[in-house]
């Protein structure tokens, strides 16, 4: 008996310490990446067979969650801005930023609606069939910021404020519109173009001029105990299969440097 | 501190506490009095929400109640729009959040009335309501102030419920728990801090006086 009891503690110490040394990465992203990033994860583990961990959040709840210590690996950010603050307090390392790609903002009504998006754009959502429009709160998710930037761009901010609904994330103020609550939502393209919500709805694409740049960076942490693999993985971001993996979603690699 | 969002819950707490009185007297009532042999599973569904996620009651309430389905539907076309990001959706969410939490203690205290009180009132003539009015109800001051100030309490508290189906409008649904998580996501940890202490401070009062409406004042403990 007390050798089985002996066995048995030597078979969970082993598995625990096999679980200790494998080289399994935890990924930190802004939540517009809640539908790509598993996708090229897919794809990266398919090549590999290195496994990734996912967390998703707004942009600056997780910097606030990385400066208060949070164990992830690499930062996918929605807003280069995060990213360069971290960089600048010595939490992430400045050589391994990458800007993959620039977030594209949409509004988005399910099939369902009356409203006629293409021809009237974003005054569409002056029409008072829209009692509540869904954005991510503007105080931690760049995409609420951009939805911010892009009411006043038209002059409709005054018009509308009344009726905002704030999302934790990007990816709960797609949900607001997605689930039929709030009648029109400013999303990421991201999550127009994902499975769960592409038949669901139509969108009108808001153009880039409307709102700040939204340049999705990603940054390995200078806490991070598996630096190799976290740039292994960014290596795999890099490469021709996983932007053309990110392209499915509407995240494409902006012109310039990097 | 967010004054706006600190009236706001305290007249979320003060609606929905109220009203559990209301609504918890009879149910509360029905359960301390009733020899029906299934009451065990009215007892298990009243109490459900001390153990259910709060998330799994948003999910129910932003979807189950949304306006994709009937019963949500038929809620927008009596008020003209739906319960999500609205302060009737945070009081309905609340009603059945804090829902055991006024009648439990209420059940306690009536099924602790003397059974020969109740004969006696009956046997003088008594119908079981008025009964109920000039006997139990008095009999149970302490469950009612116990019942109304938990409710209050934990609908002050409440966090999950309100996130999922509030949408964060200022004055409308974000009350102090959701105004914290706010400041301590964009990191304003003084700000944070301050209306923290306050909820502090409000809740070991409201458990004060809970306590203090249930102590014994003759002490019969065999410590004695």
């Amino acid at each position: 008996m007390a050798i089985r009891k002996l066995e048995l503690l030597a078979v969970i110490l082993l598995s625990i310490a096999r679980f200790a040394t494998a080289e399994e990465i935890t990924v930190a992203a802004a939540a517009d990446m809640s539908a790509a990033l598993p996708d090229l994860v897919a794809g990266y583990t398919t090549k590999t067979g290195e496994t990734v961990k996912l967390s998703f959040g707004a942009s600056g709840n997780l910097t606030n969650q990385i400066r208060n210590g949070a164990p992830f690996d690499i930062f996918f950010s929605a807003d280069e801005q995060y990213p360069e603050q971290l960089i600048s307090e010595g939490l992430a390392s400045k050589d391994t930023l990458y800007r993959y790609a620039v977030g594209r903002l949409v509004l988005w009504v399910p099939n369902d609606s009356p409203l006629d998006l293409s021809t009237s754009g974003i005054k569409a959502l002056l029409d008072p069939f829209v009692k509540k429009i869904s954005i991510a709160n503007p105080a931690t998710a760049p995409y609420g910021r951009a939805a911010e930037a892009t009411l006043r761009h038209y002059g409709i901010y005054d018009q509308v404020s009344s009726r905002l609904v704030l999302g934790e994330n990007i990816s709960q103020a797609a949900q607001f519109v997605e689930s039929g609550n709030a009648q029109a939502g400013l999303v990421a393209l991201s999550h127009a173009l994902a499975p769960a919500m592409k038949n669901k709805g139509r969108y009108w694409l808001v153009p880039l001029d409307a709102y700040p740049t939204l340049n999705q960076a990603a940054v390995v942490l200078s806490k991070s105990s598996h630096k190799e693999a976290a740039r292994k993985f960014l290596d795999f971001l890099r490469s021709p299969e996983g932007a053309s993996l990110l392209s499915n979603y509407g995240f494409s690699l902006p012109a310039g440097k990097n | 501190m967010n004054w706006q969002a600190f009236w706001l819950t305290v007249r979320l707490a003060a609606i929905v506490s109220t009203l559990l009185i209301a609504i918890g007297i009879p149910i509360a009532y029905w359960l301390a009095y009733s020899r029906w042999r299934w009451k065990f599973l009215v007892e298990a569904a009243v109490s459900l929400p001390i153990v259910l996620p709060p998330t799994v009651l948003g999910f129910y309430v932003l979807v189950a109640l949304g306006s994709r389905s009937p019963l949500g539907r038929w809620w927008a076309l009596y008020t003209g729009h739906t319960l999500a990001f609205t302060f009737e959706g945070l009081v309905i969410g609340s009603l059945l959040y804090s829902l055991p939490f006024s009648v439990q203690p209420l059940v306690s205290s009536f099924g602790a009335v003397e059974p020969t009180l109740l004969g006696a009132s009956a046997s003088l003539g008594h119908s079981p309501l008025q009964t109920f009015r000039r006997i139990v109800l008095p009999l149970s001051k302490a469950g009612l102030i116990t019942g109304f100030s938990l409710s209050f309490a934990h609908t002050l508290g409440e966090f999950g419920v309100v996130l999922m189906v509030g949408g964060n409008i200022p004055g409308v649904t974000r009350t102090l728990s959701i105004d914290i998580y706010d400041q301590v996501e964009a990191a304003n940890y003084s700000s944070a801090n301050r209306t923290a202490l306050v909820l502090l401070i409000i809740s070991f009062v409201v458990l004060s006086i809970v306590y203090g409406a249930n102590r014994r004042p003759w002490g019969v403990g065999p410590w004695r």
